[in-house]
């Protein structure tokens, strides 16, 4: 037996490293999976950067950002299997949801683009009163969160540089944050918008799956050089993580699913707002939750590939933030940090089904489409963003150029402004 | 007056912990300390202070709000950066292993913080060794309670005096490679389920 430490968040998109190390998928493959709890991304990076632990449940951009030496990176990391999609949704403040309520603008239920154009009306009107800006929290500057939160505020034409204050807040303390009024809303993972939902101080108004059908969310970060030291570990830990996954997707193995992630040693909370996100049975607008198809995925339809047009998008949206710059190195860079090629290999020959291509034109599928793959069974979803842009990985910069709204050279001028 | 006009934030929820650093960074010439143990709007805190140098606890949860002021922002008009020293990952290691983490605002030379990263490690590290010891003395107390109660147990049961209630006890712990505490622990389990007490 070959024990592998792994570092995880408390959140429910940890299912699948929870459920290889605790539903015996790791033993099968002769490895020991010992959980390793961690309170903040920055000390899991850390911990794997100096080999305190192997491998790490990340945010999907994390890799990406380390690829490009930005942020804070140390070592250099590789994604080459994705653990989860979407999970996410966008909750605000009691008083927040009822002035965009009274715009009159919400639309349906779970129509993202109208509440988007709620929040526009209510933040132009603060502004004519001369009120402050309105503050919202994401859980990390390189996490999907924070992408997915500014495309849909742009996607109405607020900036989230302008128009709005992001903060970063660690998910357990959203909810205090909220009913302490120090933010207005936030974007993060499950449990906590059931959570906020439940303690009556905020109510989901968007879910991820309504920006962007399949968005990466949580992969599988391993150092660099531990991918090219251990490759015959790294593809037994992918095996076990792919059977994991199938478990974790089947909606029979939800009480067992629950019941594992509410552990003291795991997420340490009741059961019912995990069990409302592995559902899908979240409230939007607070309404009787109709369960939301694909609210949070581990397995279907290829979602444990990392495709490199994901982790594309992410750095589409760091130049797009300016975070850093467009350059042909950097796109190879960050078209580097996911690993396909090690997906590929760890299943030769195996029954699971490898897609043909390492990218696809993301948001293009407007229906179920079977795709060239090893065993011609592959059936990748509907990807489709809600504004109905297509990303194009092989041009990135066309991409980042329909943007009306975006940050490049905006950090520039506010450092002159501070000197 | 060697860099006392630096300002040191220390972010810390453990009050004990925070003062014995404090302490420490004063009786080492830096006296522009602050110590924040309310978490609550924390970056409101952070710009307010406008630290040069701030040592935080590394299992505190808010270390990805720092994360955030590497970034250059309207709200924090110097970027922070991670302080790893010259010897990279032997740095980190240092420092994750006294459980502490350190950011500096860009622009910092590391020579001047290297005194207060040093003195941050020891003090952290001397705080690490008194709480294993205070663990080790509650241990060594509970062991002695439950060895009284086992030897009780085994002096009631069987009728053995005290010394050959403990030489029993000693010589299972020895033969099955376990502690003595360990032992009367389950002598006391086995007998707790036995009573139906449990």
């Amino acid at each position: 037996m070959r024990t592998l430490r792994v570092g995880f968040l408390p959140l429910v998109d940890s299912a699948v490293l929870v459920a290889a190390a605790r539903a015996g998928f790791a033993d099968e493959v002769g490895i020991t999976l010992e959980l390793e709890r961690e309170n903040s991304w920055a000390t899991v990076r850390d911990k794997l950067t100096i080999g305190h632990i192997d491998c790490a449940h990340m945010l999907a951009p994390v890799p990406v950002a380390s690829q490009l030496q930005i942020g804070n990176p140390k070592a250099r990391m590789v994604a080459p299997f994705t653990l989860s999609t979407n999970g996410n949704a966008i909750s605000v403040s009691n008083a927040l949801f009822d002035a965009m309520a009274d715009t009159g603008l919400m639309g349906e239920r779970r129509d993202a683009a109208a509440k988007a154009a709620a929040l526009k009306a209510v933040i132009d009107a603060r502004e004519r009163r001369g009120e402050e800006r309105l503050t919202l929290g994401t859980v990390h500057p390189f996490s999907p969160h924070n992408y997915e939160l500014r495309y849909w505020l742009a996607s109405a034409g607020i900036h989230p540089d302008r128009d709005v204050t992001l903060v970063v807040i660690p998910p357990p303390f959203v909810v205090d944050y909220l009913r302490d009024g120090h933010i207005d809303g936030f974007c993060v993972g499950a449990p906590w918008n059931s959570v906020g939902l439940k303690e009556g101080v905020a109510k989901p108004v968007v879910a991820i799956t309504d920006l962007w059908r399949r968005a990466p969310e949580k992969v599988l970060g391993v150092r660099e050089v531990w991918a090219d030291a251990e490759p015959d570990t790294l593809d037994a830990l992918l095996r076990a993580l792919k059977k994991a996954a199938e478990w974790a997707d089947d909606p029979a193995n939800v009480d067992a699913l629950v019941e594992m992630l509410a552990a003291p040693d795991v997420i340490d909370m009741d059961e019912a707002p995990i069990r409302a996100a592995l559902t899908g049975r979240v409230a939007i607008c607070g309404e009787p939750d109709e369960p939301i198809p694909d609210y949070l995925l581990f397995d279907r339809n290829g979602a444990t590939f990392p495709w490199r047009s994901h982790a594309l998008w992410f750095y589409s949206q760091m130049v797009r933030w300016d975070q850093v710059p467009l350059s042909a190195e950097g796109t190879e860079l960050a078209g580097g940090a996911f690993r396909p090629d090690i997906y590929r290999r760890a299943f030769r020959g195996t029954s699971v089904t490898l897609p043909s291509a390492n990218a696809k034109v993301e948001g293009s599928l407007t229906a179920e489409q079977p795709v060239g793959s090893t065993t011609g069974r592959l059936v990748l979803a509907k990807d489709g963003f809600f504004d109905g842009r297509v990303f194009d990985p092989a041009d990135l910069g066309g991409y980042i150029d329909s943007f009306a709204i975006h940050s490049r050279g905006l950090h520039e001028v506010w450092a002159r402004a501070a000197r | 007056m060697r860099d006392a006009s630096l300002k040191i934030l220390v972010i810390d929820e453990n009050a004990i912990r925070a003062a014995i650093l404090e302490e420490g960074l004063r009786e080492g010439g830096f006296t522009n300390v602050t110590i924040v143990r309310n978490m609550a709007n924390l970056l409101r805190s952070i710009v307010n202070a406008d630290p040069d140098v701030i040592i935080i606890d590394l299992e505190n949860p808010n270390r990805d709000v720092l994360e955030q002021m590497f970034q250059v922002s309207q709200t924090v008009r110097r970027p922070v950066a991670m302080f790893v020293g010259e010897s990279g990952a032997e740095m980190i290691e240092r420092a994750v292993e006294a459980g502490v983490s350190t950011y500096i605002v860009d622009g910092l030379k590391k020579e001047r913080v290297k005194p207060i990263l040093d003195m941050t490690l020891s003090r952290f590290n001397a705080f690490n060794r008194l709480q294993r010891e205070l663990e080790d003395t509650r241990r060594a107390l509970e062991d002695r309670k439950v060895v009284d109660r086992a030897k009780a147990l085994l002096m009631e049961r069987r009728g053995l005096s005290e010394s050959d209630a403990y030489h029993l006890l000693r010589r299972t712990a020895m033969n099955e490679h376990r502690t003595i505490g360990e032992v009367a622990r389950s002598i006391v389990t086995a007998a707790n389920l036995l009573e139906g007490s449990l």
